[in-house]
């Protein structure tokens, strides 16, 4: 990634509203068209805004420049980063496929661990990637995640979970979808050690990842706008030869069905975390 | 043994198999059956309640996709919604609570796909089984008797012993699902059967499951009597493991853990 100025201070931006003041752009500037209010956005302006537009659209963000905007400036040391799949089933394409996504991407696997210190709380943080094969779960993922609690509970730390995942990865076949108990059992474990675990479900979090880790959480907080469900829409329609309600599985619709506590915005996240982690302090450590 | 691997999909979804509520009916004697979540519905395609296992009580919980047109139909052709998974999940914790064993049988093409199931939680009374399971105090079964379709059947198979009958079949995705989304193509799903590696033989190498069932005489009074003589053997060692949770955690701990390289 060449741009990389995200570190700047914040503009005036307010949370999810609009600005008064003209967009003003250099000739030539790249620009990202937002799918919500249809406008072109100087791309420096949306890095500055933590990838807000202007309307409150929130674009999809990676990992890495997410665990910048959510831990203390260089308080975040990351664990297990050498862990990577391998084509346990020796699925056709799997290991070029990879390959390929790993040279792009930058990262090993779809989720990056490690400990961090969010508003000077200590804490554990997974943030999965999508841009890696859309943050799909393998064996490597859950490995790191299922090792992640585990050492969470091993020096009674809170964990704090992004996910962004289109479910389980199927080029690993049964052992992908065993990670959903694997995963499943070590959350159990760290809630039974009366430890805290929050999951922030961000754009979009589906299948597997919906079936377990994300669901499991003591707090569930989701992006403005995020996909959340279990079913992909399009096998919903074909199976149930339905057109789909307005807004189905968006994140406002999941809160209103009862399956989240709140939708917090980009712009508001580190504050409210760590407002969270304050309250559970001396109960969690 | 030589079918190919989509010759298997076939067979475990043969609508001749032996269903959920045979298996009870012929396995144990004086099934009761309980119905309900508590919070919402009876999902009929979710059977559970108790009954002995020669002798002894025992729950159990079957997903059933019914034989005749009407009773697919009304089964939902084993597709459970989010209530199902919750009644399992009421009766594990109502067997735990009186010390009884946990029996499942498991026969499904998946959770289902549905806006109701979705608005209800699908993904999260899933979620909320994985998690349970794992730390229930009496022992756990769960044999695939046919379709083992992902979520939808791992949510009633965190076991400590999960068996596969010979022509059941236990994927992350169903193969055509998996052609169309990997290659745009439906004609590829034997491939997508093949790579998946979803047979019974392919569970147990990978270490997904215990033991295979033999299909010999398939339906018959035989057939029954030697999974009812198995059950008991195999509770009989649980009941007696002073480190069955533990041992649980470890058998789904160590799944995959070959599969992930360290650099």
């Amino acid at each position: 990634m060449a741009v990389m100025n995200f570190l700047k201070p914040k503009n005036q931006l307010e949370e999810g509203g609009r600005t008064s003041a003209p967009i003003q752009r250099d000739a030539g500037e790249p620009e990202k068209n937002c799918p919500n209010c249809h406008k072109d956005i100087a791309l420096s302006r949306l890095w500055a805004n933590d990838l807000v537009c202007p309307c409150g659209y929130h674009f999809r963000m990676k990992a890495r420049q997410r665990i910048q905007m959510i831990a203390d400036k260089g308080r975040f040391r990351e664990l297990f980063s050498g862990m990577k799949a391998d084509n346990p089933l020796n699925f056709p394409g799997y290991r070029d496929k990879i390959e390929t996504v790993r040279a792009a991407s930058g990262e090993r696997e779809a989720v990056l661990c490690g400990t961090a210190m969010i508003g000077k709380q200590k804490c554990c943080l997974f943030v999965m990637e999508s841009y890696f094969m859309m943050g799909s779960m393998g064996s490597a993922v859950g490995e790191k995640i299922t090792l992640l609690f585990e050492y969470a509970i091993q020096y009674r730390l809170p964990v704090i979970g992004f996910t962004v995942s289109g479910g389980a990865r199927m080029q690993e076949g049964l052992l992908s979808l065993m990670q959903m108990a694997k995963t499943s059992a070590a959350v159990k474990r760290h809630s039974d050690a009366g430890l805290l675990y929050i999951a922030v479900l961000t754009d979009p979090t589906t299948g597997g990842v919906t079936a377990s880790f994300a669901m499991e959480a003591d707090i569930i907080l989701a992006e403005p706008g995020a996909t959340v469900g279990f079913a992909g829409t399009r096998v919903i329609e074909q199976t149930t030869k339905k057109s789909l309600p307005k807004g189905f599985q968006q994140s406002e619709f999941v809160l209103e069905h009862g399956f989240i506590d709140s939708i917090i915005p980009r712009v508001s996240q580190k504050k409210y975390l760590t407002e969270i982690l304050k309250m559970h302090d001396g109960r969690a450590i | 043994m030589s079918e190919s691997a989509y010759e298997r999909v076939k067979l475990a979804r043969d609508k001749d198999r032996p269903t959920g509520l045979d298996y009870i009916r012929n396995i144990f004697k004086g099934f009761i059956e309980f119905h309900g979540d508590r919070r919402y519905a009876d999902d009929p395609a979710i059977v559970g309640g108790i009954a002995r296992l020669n002798g002894s009580p025992v729950t159990v919980i079957a997903i059933e996709k019914g034989h005749t047109a009407k009773e697919r139909t009304y089964r939902n052709f084993g597709a459970p919604n989010p209530e199902g998974y919750r009644k399992a999940l009421r009766l594990m914790k109502q067997a735990e609570k009186f010390g009884r064993p946990i029996i499942c049988f498991i026969d499904t093409s998946g959770a289902f796909c549905g806006i109701g199931a979705e608005e209800r939680g699908q993904g999260q009374a899933i979620a909320e089984n994985l998690m349970e399971m794992s730390t229930l105090c009496v022992p756990v079964i769960s044999i695939l008797i046919g379709e083992g379709g992902s979520g939808g059947a791992l949510a009633l198979a965190v076991a400590d012993r999960v068996w596969m009958l010979q022509n059941a079949v236990y994927s992350v995705i169903s193969p055509e699902g998996c052609a169309s989304i990997l290659w745009k193509d439906l004609a590829k799903a034997e491939t997508a059967a093949q790579s998946l590696k979803l047979t019974a033989e392919d569970a147990k190498s990978l270490g997904v499951i215990e033991r295979i069932l033999s299909e010999k005489e398939i339906g018959k009074k035989e057939f029954y009597d030697r999974i009812r003589t198995l059950l008991t053997e195999e509770l009989e060692e649980l009941e007696h493991d002073p480190d069955l949770v533990s041992n649980r955690y470890d058998r789904f701990r160590n799944i995959g853990t070959g599969a992930v390289i360290k650099e």
